[in-house]
């Protein structure tokens, strides 16, 4: 069976993020961002493995990402670094003043053991990159 | 040698107490600085050349081939996209209006998807605000309201607001309460007096509880706000009103939440409210080292600090319409000039699909998935490290930034400049 | 260049409307110049280039207003042309709107009333964006920690070390004092309510504030006297405050042949009454005052109805507003130097108290004999913009102008004012003395205002012949010719023709450099170096205004040595 968590996903600095913010390419930017923290209760209930990583969907997109517990989260509520992991899941829409709504969106979180795609493969499919991005 | 008071070119705080040692032309040490500014200034892999999109690929190409297809990208299109401006200097912003003013386009900000809601907030409320220093010296109350220093703004805390010491409070830290108001515990809220743990998306009716309460229409309240007990939000009120100085610092999680502008004017009329019973203040705190600086100079050059359409030769402002992911999502803007940013990483998915069917240019000193989308890439000088020029820190006050060491490349306002030059020279050739 | 045959008022030079000639060389007027251009000015009315000794044109103020009213943005907009930058803004326009349209008035001079040191960067990269006119800004001291520090230990030498340092440090022409002691109360939301109500922590009064740095002033020998903002300014009945204020410092001396006091916009100082309920005018006693003592000098602050944006380092009074007329408030308290507020606003001819507010402006100027002690502003964009200045002119000008608005205003215009029994009208030389001489004067500014041999190339013609045009009775065509200048001449270079700008040179910027004795300047480094380690939140190898911030310096010297 199959357990999906229903979520409020919300995106944010972390200092991970922030050092690396102008090191796009490096792994330290793609260990930093590609990561959904997820409350504790939510991560047990979730029974992730060592191994697994999560699926994140909206009614935007999906993504996967590593997961991790974070002490601090309430359940109910997880949290991606800012980046384009975390956009992968964003709505365009700016409600009239330009900008979107990077915090709050209703999510779907499941174990998976798909990989999580590194920062070329995110953009692989866009402007006939074909994953030669770099 | 080692360079004193050398301001640091990554986020709002613009610390400018920072000491580097150079040596042979290269960065060898770094004091004082957060691990971001650590980051910034020990260096990044560097874009090599510049270069242009050949057969799909980007191949290494000349600076001058890269201005002229620059300025043939934006005098070819109808709706050219200028963004970004935010991690350059002010000197730079200039260069840029007048290149929008110049291809009739728009520009807009990395400000619109950060405090963008904010300067909307302030459009229908204004701001009582200070500078910085007037927090440090008098405030006995701090309130960060979906705002994390510690990860954000690591140094603000001491050198402005929570933990700092000045004139009218030598115990720093002693001698302040602070609260925090957030939908996660995060680790500026594990150094708070009073966590208020809310739910995403509800900041809107909180502040507006906190109203009422201040304002003495706290029996009209049900028993709970929001999830918020009463009596909380009640205690919060107290300390407020007990204060001799509070200061209110707003992050990006009233901006990116459902409500957004609506939000900060929530904020903003609390802080309006409370100076009827003590002295209050609230500040945005703003991300990027120089964000607040594009703004200023939008607004004493065109009248609007974000968000401008030039395409009528007068500025036309309406941030939701003119907005740079408004002008993407509506498959609008048919050219995109990136200046030191990465809309790429920080817009939305949809929004960079769009990004990805027009021409790009990217001026940027650092590789990142912009780059991926870019039909021109032009690399430049780091600003503050590389190439002095003036930036604003959050609470708007205007520093100079210095030149630490010599670079290979042009500084950003050289390439604008460039750019514009050659965009002039086509308009002469029609 | 030779302007000919023009009907020219120059009062400095003491020429009443004679037919002359005018010759500019090198930017300069000289006896006469060896050839170049020939403008015809037969027939029309030639004065030295407009001077605008307050106005609020650039800095953190400036831009607040822009940034919290897109709604003023809209109004006044103009594209871009092959010359020009676009416009935008009726109360608070963006830069290039500035230059242009005090050009078009025929004004190449105007400064900026108020900048604190600590954000002079800001006004600097405003003001150089303003195109045409000469420029300076005035810079705040009235709530300086260093200074009333320096007031509190009686420290006169130190404290005009620490003024000459601070000018130096903003870039800065002269010293300005708003709403003393009250700026730094504000500082924990408090006010001082009258020049001897002491000013919290730092044991000081308002009028010891005052003395202080006007001796300072003084003692500087700098260009411009003390720029006063009152205490109490905008309230009922705070001409006593006025008038106690002048009359503590009858007894300090001007070390320059100017006055030794500037008291700005009086219009807002000139009020009775104990409330807004029996609120009144007060501008003749104030007035009176002025006619006897002749070594203080004011301007009027007049108002406009419409759209004003206020903006003031009086930020108290700002939140007082703001709450009175539940508007928008912006707020910016300045670490160890100052207070400061924004507050948009509408003057309505219906509203008894802005009908009695406009009317006092009037009667200050009328009723100040001597034209030389009571200069025309509006406190731009205080009491309304400058653009509305030909409109104030010819109200000036022509009773029957004045009759006429007063029959749409609220009727208190008249019945708590003096306004209604003015027969006063001023003539060209007044106008040339209250817009161009006066203004150059109390500024110090020696090669403004005036067209005699040296002064600067600035002149302004206006298609109007004074000696057929009756301003009595012919205001609207007095208000027209002012609102767009035959021609506007700054430097010698044709700037504005037609009421069109037709070149953008950019202007100077005034500031002043001050010598002080060194043992008193090393007294002031070793304080400011205790200060930036302990409260300033940034150091103070990065305060002062870098050389890059002014291109174009027109650095006037003063000093004790």
């Amino acid at each position: 069976m199959v357990i999906i968590l229903k979520a409020i996903m919300i995106s944010g600095r972390t200092l991970g993020q922030g050092a690396s913010l102008e090191a796009k390419m490096s792994p330290e930017f793609f260990n930093a961002t590609s990561t959904c923290a997820i409350s504790e209760s939510d991560y047990n209930a979730l029974g992730i493995s060592g191994d697994e990583n999560v699926l994140v969907r909206t009614e935007f997109g999906e993504v996967v990402l590593s997961a991790r517990k974070d002490d601090g989260l309430p359940p109910g509520v997880i949290f991606i670094p800012m980046g384009p992991w975390a956009n992968a899941v964003v709505g365009q829409n700016t409600g009239g003043c330009g900008c979107p709504l990077f915090k709050g969106t209703e999510a779907e979180v499941e174990p998976t053991k798909t990989r999580v795609k590194d920062v070329c493969e995110l953009f692989a499919d866009l402007k006939g990159l074909g994953g030669e991005g770099s | 040698m080692m360079e004193e008071d050398i301001l640091c070119p990554f986020c709002g705080c613009l610390c400018d107490d920072i000491k580097v040692e150079v040596d042979e032309g290269r960065i060898v040490g770094v004091k004082r600085a957060c691990r971001l500014g650590m980051s910034k200034f020990m260096g990044h892999e560097r874009i090599a050349a510049p270069m242009v999109r050949r057969d799909g690929e980007l191949v290494e190409t000349s600076y001058e081939e890269a201005y002229e297809r620059a300025a043939q990208i934006l005098k070819a299109a109808k709706r050219p996209l200028l963004y970004g401006w935010c991690s350059t200097v002010c000197e730079t912003a200039k260069m840029g209006i007048l290149l929008a003013e110049e291809v009739g386009g728009v520009i807009d900000s990395t400000a619109t998807v950060c405090h963008g809601p904010s300067i909307i907030g302030i459009e229908e409320k204004g701001l009582a605000g200070s500078t910085l220093g007037q927090v440090k010296n008098r405030a006995d109350l701090i309130v960060f309201w979906g705002a994390n220093p510690a990860e954000a703004h690591p140094r603000h805390t001491l050198r402005y607001s929570s933990n700092s010491t000045g004139m009218f409070t030598p115990e720093g830290r002693g001698g302040r309460k602070v609260i925090v108001v957030d939908v996660r515990r995060t680790r500026t809220a594990k150094n708070a007096d009073k966590f208020v743990l809310i739910r995403p998306g509800t900041d809107y009716e909180v502040i507006a509880a906190l109203r009422m309460i201040v304002k003495g229409k706290g029996d009209l309240l049900p028993d709970a706000v929001a999830g918020i007990a009463k009596s909380d939000l009640e205690e919060v009120a107290d300390m407020m009103k007990a204060a001799k100085f509070g200061a209110v610092l707003i992050g990006l999680g009233l901006t990116h939440s459902r409500g957004r502008y609506k939000n900060v004017d929530g904020a903003l009329s609390l802080v309006a409210d409370l100076n009827g019973f003590t002295k209050f203040v609230v500040l945005a705190m703003r991300g990027h080292y120089n964000v607040a600086g594009f703004g200023q100079v939008c607004a004493w050059e065109t009248g609007y600090p974000m968000a401008v359409d030039l395409s009528r030769g007068a500025p036309y402002f309406n941030p939701g319409e003119t907005a740079a992911c408004d002008l993407l999502a509506r498959r609008e803007a048919d050219a995109m000039m990136v200046v030191a940013a990465d809309p790429a990483s920080n817009f939305p998915r949809k929004t960079v699909e769009a990004m990805a069917e027009i021409p790009v240019i990217q001026v940027d000193p650092f590789p990142n998935p912009t780059t991926f989308l870019s039909d021109v890439v032009i690399p430049t000088a780091v600003c503050g490290i590389e190439a002095e020029g003036t930036a604003y820190r959050m609470d708007g006050l205007s520093l100079r930034m210095k030149k630490v060491v010599d670079s290979v490349y042009p500084t950003d306002e050289e390439v604008v400049e460039n750019i514009l030059d050659r965009v002039r020279r086509l308009g002469d050739d029609n | 260049m030779i302007i000919e045959g023009g009907i020219v008022y120059d009062p400095i030079n003491g020429v009443l409307g004679e037919e002359m000639d005018i010759s500019i060389e090198d930017g300069r007027v000289v006896e006469k110049a060896g050839g170049g251009e020939v403008i015809d000015a037969r027939g029309m009315l030639v004065m030295p280039g407009g001077v605008d000794a307050h106005a609020h044109i650039a800095g953190g103020k400036v831009n607040t207003g822009r940034i919290m009213r897109p709604e003023d943005g809209r109004r006044g907009t103009e594209p871009r042309t092959k010359l020009l930058r676009p416009s935008t803004g009726y109360t608070v326009p963006n830069c290039y709107a500035i230059g242009y349209r005090y050009a078009r008035l025929g004004y190449t001079t105007a400064f900026e009333a108020a900048t604190p040191i600590l954000e002079a960067r800001h006004t600097h990269e405003e003001l150089e964006e303003i195109p045409i006119i000469d420029k300076g800004a005035l810079t705040l001291f009235g709530n300086n920690w260093e200074v009333l520090e320096c007031v509190r230990d009686g420290d006169l030498g130190k404290l005009a070390a620490f003024v000459a340092w601070g000018l130096r440090a903003s870039r800065g022409y002269g010293v300005k004092v708003v709403n003393p002691g009250g700026g730094e109360a504000w500082g924990f939301g408090g006010n001082v309510k009258g020049i001897d109500d002491p000013v919290p922590s730092f044991d000081v009064t308002p009028r010891e504030i005052i003395r202080y740095l006007m001796r300072a002033n003084e003692a500087l020998r700098l260009p411009h006297s003390v720029h006063l903002h009152t205490n109490n300014l905008g309230k009922p009945g705070n001409y006593e405050t006025t008038l106690e204020t002048l009359r503590a410092v009858e007894d300090i001396a001007a070390t320059r042949d100017r006055q030794v006091l500037h008291v700005t916009h009086m219009q807002f100082s000139a009020y009775g009454g104990t409330g807004w309920r029996d609120f009144e005018s007060r501008a003749s006693d104030i007035a009176d005052y002025f006619n006897k003592h002749n070594q203080f000098t004011m301007d009027m602050g007049q108002l406009i109805f419409g759209s004003a944006t206020t903006m003031t380092a009086d930020a108290p009074l700002e939140y007082g507003n703001a709450r009175l007329l539940k508007a928008k408030w912006s707020n910016h308290d300045i670490e160890l130097e100052e207070s400061s507020g924004v507050v948009p606003l509408v003057y309505g001819r219906k509203n008894p108290i802005n009908a009695i507010q406009w009317a006092i402006g009037l009667e200050l100027a009328l009723l100040t004999e001597d034209p030389w002690q009571m200069i025309m502003t509006t406190d731009h964009p205080n009491g309304g913009p400058f653009v509305n200045y030909p409109e104030v002119v010819a109200l000036l000008m022509s009773r029957r102008k004045r009759e006429e608005e007063m029959a749409t205003l609220h009727d208190l215009a008249s019945k708590r004012t003096s306004l209604p029994s003015i027969e006063r009208e001023m003539d060209w030389n007044d106008v040339a003395i209250v817009t161009r001489a006066g203004p150059a004067r109390i500024l110090g500014l020696q090669e403004k205002g005036h067209l005699g041999v040296g002064a600067d190339g600035d002149v302004s013609i206006y298609e109007i012949n004074p000696e057929k045009v009756d301003p009595s009775r012919d205001h609207e065509v007095v208000k027209a010719a002012l609102a767009r200048a035959k021609y506007t001449i700054k430097a010698g270079e044709v700037v504005a023709r037609d009421g069109e700008v037709v070149a953008v040179p950019q202007g100077r910027t005034y500031w002043v450099d001050a010598s002080v004795p060194e043992a008193d300047a090393a007294r002031v480094r070793a304080d400011l170096v205790e200060k930036f380690a302990k409260y300033y939140s940034i150091q103070l190898s990065n305060y002062m205004v870098q050389d890059a911030y002014v291109t174009r310096p027109r650095v006037v010297r003063a000093g004790v040595i």
